[in-house]
């Protein structure tokens, strides 16, 4: 069926399909396994399970429309997605956003990826068989989905940003909400570390297994997290500022070693840096408008393409917009992270043992409607 | 920096142009980027008529905005970074893609993703490359056209193995043909779908 | 009390036993995984969900039993038997108290090994029988890990019966009479590295019944349910009770041969009826102060890699137990008085 996959019958090895339906995949992803025993000689990912050609969607219906799709393909950081979807559309119109509804873009967003880490964080260590931390990482995301429920209206598929803006204002207690979970996560971050970072089977499972190189991620085009586990410094918020990032005072992890624990310490401590950027904006947040004072009413972007890019909790998220001067998009290109982080998956598990690339995959953190789109 | 750097290298893909005789010399940037965009030789109808000619100038206008001299030379485009998000356009014909690429890896530059865009009108489909890297920012976009009946590009899947997964994808939703990839098989449609659905033309 | 109707009575004790502290151990350990994890736990059948075994009982044996295509049907359906009841065999010679005890034979030790050895031949015949890759790997996994802690195991239980004389349970118990700094697990007068031995031995006993963090048989997220994804409805079921009757097995082996088994911790018997009671609730206490460990151990570690449980046994375990039995022999023949 696969023209890369082949198998030698003479040869001790057997094809193993990890998926559609498979706990470790977090989703419909299948991954077609040559394996020699628990070694696996060659690994090759199926995806469109759950295609569902959103780029098509991009191109019947206008400009507005496409809004709610957005919450829909990355449905753990559903916000970047939001964001990366209307500051592209406003650099093509031209549209002027008010400062303090930049702000409020940049608190959500943030709070958004705290939320996917911790999701991810647990599922992670699902993967590696602790079941515990779980419940933990779910409990604190409540709390932050709590929260932007009461802002956004929406509890996973987020619609809240417009061109030019935000749906809703925030008020004091959703201020206050997020201060009071700042401090709380805070607190519970010592607990994730003694509990799991330093927990020795941990850090054997996880130390020096599945290494990516830094020239492997960039032939394979990883961003994100990934990238930043293989030593490579780029955030797409530091590095191509835009909104309200390049005033607000935050690190970008990087650890050099390129194993799963690198890519796993770069995410706790992005819980961190965002936490840290949250609370810089809460400082900042100017008084204002949240949308331009003439109503954005019909998006109409001059002939040409545009491209702008934003950094979600998984990698550089893209759009890539073509226009015809029309009320919808000539084209829409969504560039997901995770499908480039996915598509290194076959050289690096070349020889690994099965648990190994189950660690690299969880340590990848995939999201399959992102990657299927 | 790197920006002129990657300029000057790429702009060495127009020099050994065999036919550089086709381009006309009185042109303006309009009939320069028309005739470099267009598979050589192939004189397509469309072409000829206005509305396709005033569509291409409106957008050449638009990239080169930045750029002001009118009668650009064909070459890489440096673009207006804030209005367009990325800050060199290089529009090759399909068989420089890969010696592109090859110059994009010695720079270290990432894929980022490839795409396709359908221009019925003119019967061209376009395939557009982006590019990035990692320490400086610099938004490279490679694009190319080829014949919309017959559309085929070479693959650069064997310098950046990520454009794998992104020449298969662009060959799902527009049939563009990556010669020499080692696996062009349906990778998000079902595996014996014989439909490109980002064509325009494409009825569900 | 005549001889054969105290062996009906004992099946009948060991069968309810067996099947209920199956039943209400996986309930333990849904309320303490869910206290640990910081919520309830099972709580709508019945008070407290007392009665969720049952619900769940039902509903397991209310399944098809559903043969896949392709499995090889009478290892598929023995498999589960086979995991099953050795471990309600093993109960005969448990002593749960001085006198409650079905069969006091004198090769009790060796009979539970024997009995505890078949366990892992039932899950590699049901892996292999289920016709399903994950199985098999899990299946393969099984053997080598059940091989490579048998022997830590058994060299720590020799170094036991080198200081007790005896293979005979109920006897190890009673040498252990008195205050609990008899117990064996505190007697470094009979072999200096008690406590390590008791750790070997508990830590063996954990990854010879497939408990986390050595759940290798099973390894849900790498195997799905391994050996026994194919297993429908009550062949999942039984499997899953002989699991457990496997960890108590375990856990009792641990408390009779370091912590006392049925004495109490201070030097106070009584004779009869009470004195059963008195022995067997001393012995539960421990057992399950035991099994609880054990959850406790499952929801807070994640699993290991199959090579570094391979690694913790050759390279660790075997020859600390080893170089344990040659000081325990060391000390009974040089340092007799001791």
């Amino acid at each position: 069926m696969n023209g890369t996959l082949q198998q030698d019958v003479n040869q001790e090895t057997f094809t193993l399909n990890l998926g559609p339906q498979h706990p470790a995949t977090h989703g419909v992803l299948r991954v077609k396994l040559v394996m020699d025993g628990e070694y696996i000689v060659e690994a090759e990912p199926v995806l469109g399970y759950i295609h569902r050609m959103h780029e098509k969607m991009g191109e019947n219906r206008t400009w507005a429309k496409f809004l709610p799709n957005c919450g829909r393909m990355d449905y753990l950081s559903a916000l970047s997605y939001n964001h990366g979807y209307v500051a592209a559309v406003e650099r093509a119109a031209k549209i002027e956003v008010p400062e303090r509804a930049e702000y409020i873009r940049v608190i959500t967003v943030e709070l958004n990826r705290i939320s996917s880490h911790l999701l991810w964080f647990g599922a992670f260590v699902l993967d590696l068989g602790g079941f515990t931390p779980l419940l933990y990482a779910f409990d604190d995301r409540e709390f932050i989905l709590d929260l932007l429920e009461s802002v956004t209206g929406s509890r996973l598929t987020y619609c809240y940003f417009r061109f030019g803006g935000v749906y809703n204002d925030i008020d004091d207690a959703f201020i206050a909400g997020t201060r009071e979970f700042i401090k709380k996560q805070r607190k519970r971050m010592p607990m994730y570390d003694a509990l799991v970072t330093k927990n020795i089977i941990l850090i054997k499972r996880l130390k020096e297994i599945g290494p990516i190189s830094k020239d492997m991620a960039r032939r394979y085009g990883a961003t994100g997290p990934v990238a930043r586990g293989s030593g490579i410094n780029y955030d797409v918020r530091k590095h191509e500022p835009y909104s309200v990032y390049p005033e607000l005072d935050f690190d970008i992890p990087v650890y050099e070693e390129g194993d799963s624990m690198a890519r796993y310490m770069v995410r706790m401590d992005e819980i961190e840096q965002s936490m840290r950027i949250i609370e810089q904006a809460l400082d900042k947040l100017p008084e204002g408008e949240i949308k331009p004072k003439k109503a954005v009413k019909m998006v109409k972007p001059e002939k040409g393409d545009y491209y702008h890019a934003v950094e979600a909790a998984r990698g550089s998220f893209g759009v890539r917009l073509v226009s015809d001067g029309k009320n919808q998009a000539y084209r829409l290109k969504l560039r997901s992270p995770t499908y480039s982080n996915l598509s290194l998956y076959g050289e690096a598990t070349k020889g690994m043992l099965l648990p190994d690339a189950l660690a690299l995959m969880g340590s990848l953190d995939l999201v399959i409607p992102e990657i299927d789109r | 920096m790197l920006l002129a750097k990657i300029k000057e290298a790429l702009q060495s893909l127009y020099e050994d142009i065999g036919d550089a005789a086709e381009i006309p010399a009185a042109a303006d940037a309009v009939a320069a980027a028309a005739t470099a965009a267009a598979p050589e030789a192939e004189t397509l109808p469309e072409e000829a008529t206005p509305e396709g000619e005033e569509s291409k100038e409106e957008e050449v206008e638009e990239t080169a905005a930045a750029d002001a001299p009118a009668a650009a030379p064909p070459g890489p485009k440096e673009t207006d970074y804030a209005a367009k998000g990325y800050h060199l356009d290089v529009e090759l014909k399909p068989e420089k893609i890969p010696a592109a690429a090859d110059i994009l890896y010695r720079e270290n530059f990432f894929i980022e993703s490839i795409t396709g865009v359908d221009w019925i009108d003119e019967q061209q489909l376009e395939a557009v490359y982006d590019f990035n890297h990692f320490d400086e920012l610099c938004r490279v976009v490679i694009r190319t056209r080829t014949d919309r009946n017959n559309p085929e590009v070479p693959t650069i899947s064997h310098i950046y193995q990520g454009a794998n997964w992104h020449e298969r994808e662009t060959h799902d939703f527009f049939g563009i043909k990556f010669s020499g990839h080692p696996n062009l098989e349906p990778l998000l449609l079902p595996e014996d779908a014989d439909f490109h659905p980002l064509l325009k033309d494409f009825k569900a | 009390m005549p001889e054969w109707l105290r062996v009906i009575l004992f099946i009948i004790f060991v069968l309810s036993f067996a099947g209920l502290n199956a039943a209400y151990l996986v309930w333990c350990e849904r309320k303490g995984a869910g206290h640990i994890q910081r919520r309830i736990g099972p709580k709508e059948v019945g008070p407290f969900g007392l009665l969720q075994p049952l619900a769940d009982g039902a509903k397991l044996m209310s399944k098809q039993l559903f043969l896949p295509k392709g499995v090889d049907p009478i290892l598929f359906m023995v498999a589960p038997l086979m995991v099953m009841v050795p471990a309600i065999m093993s109960f005969c010679v448990i002593p749960f108290s001085e006198t409650f005890v079905a069969r006091e034979i004198n090769l009790g030790l060796l009979m539970i090994f024997a009995f505890a050895s078949v366990n892992v031949l039932g899950l590699l015949l049901g892996s292999w029988g289920s016709a399903n890759k994950y199985a098999l790997i899990a299946g393969a996994r099984c053997v080598s890990q059940n091989v490579a802690y048998e022997i830590p195991m058994l060299i720590t239980t020799i170094t036991m019966v080198m200081v007790t004389n005896t293979m005979n349970l109920n006897e190890i118990v009673r040498s252990q009479a008195g205050w609990f700094i008899h117990w064996h697990i505190f007697r470094l007068d009979m072999s200096l590295l008690m406590p390590v031995s008791f750790l070997i031995f508990f830590v063996c006993s954990l990854a010879e019944t497939n408990r986390a963090p050595f759940d290798m048989a099973e390894a849900e997220s790498e195997l799905i349910a391994g050996a026994y994804t194919e297993y429908p409805g009550m062949g999942f079921g039984v499997f899953f009770m002989g699991e457990y009757a496997n960890i108590v097995i375990g856990c009792a082996l641990t408390a009779i041969l370091f912590l006392g088994g049925w004495q109490a911790p201070i030097p106070l018997n009584f004779g009869g009826f009470l004195g059963v009671l008195w022995g067997m609730s001393w012995f539960f206490l421990k057992l399950y102060a035991l099994i609880f460990t054990v959850i406790w151990i499952r929801w807070t570690y994640p699993r290991t890699q199959f090579y570094e449980l391979l690694n913790l046994s050759w390279k660790v375990l075997i020859p600390i137990s080893l170089f344990n039995l040659i000081l325990t022999a060391l000390q009974i023949k040089i340092f007799p008085w001791l």
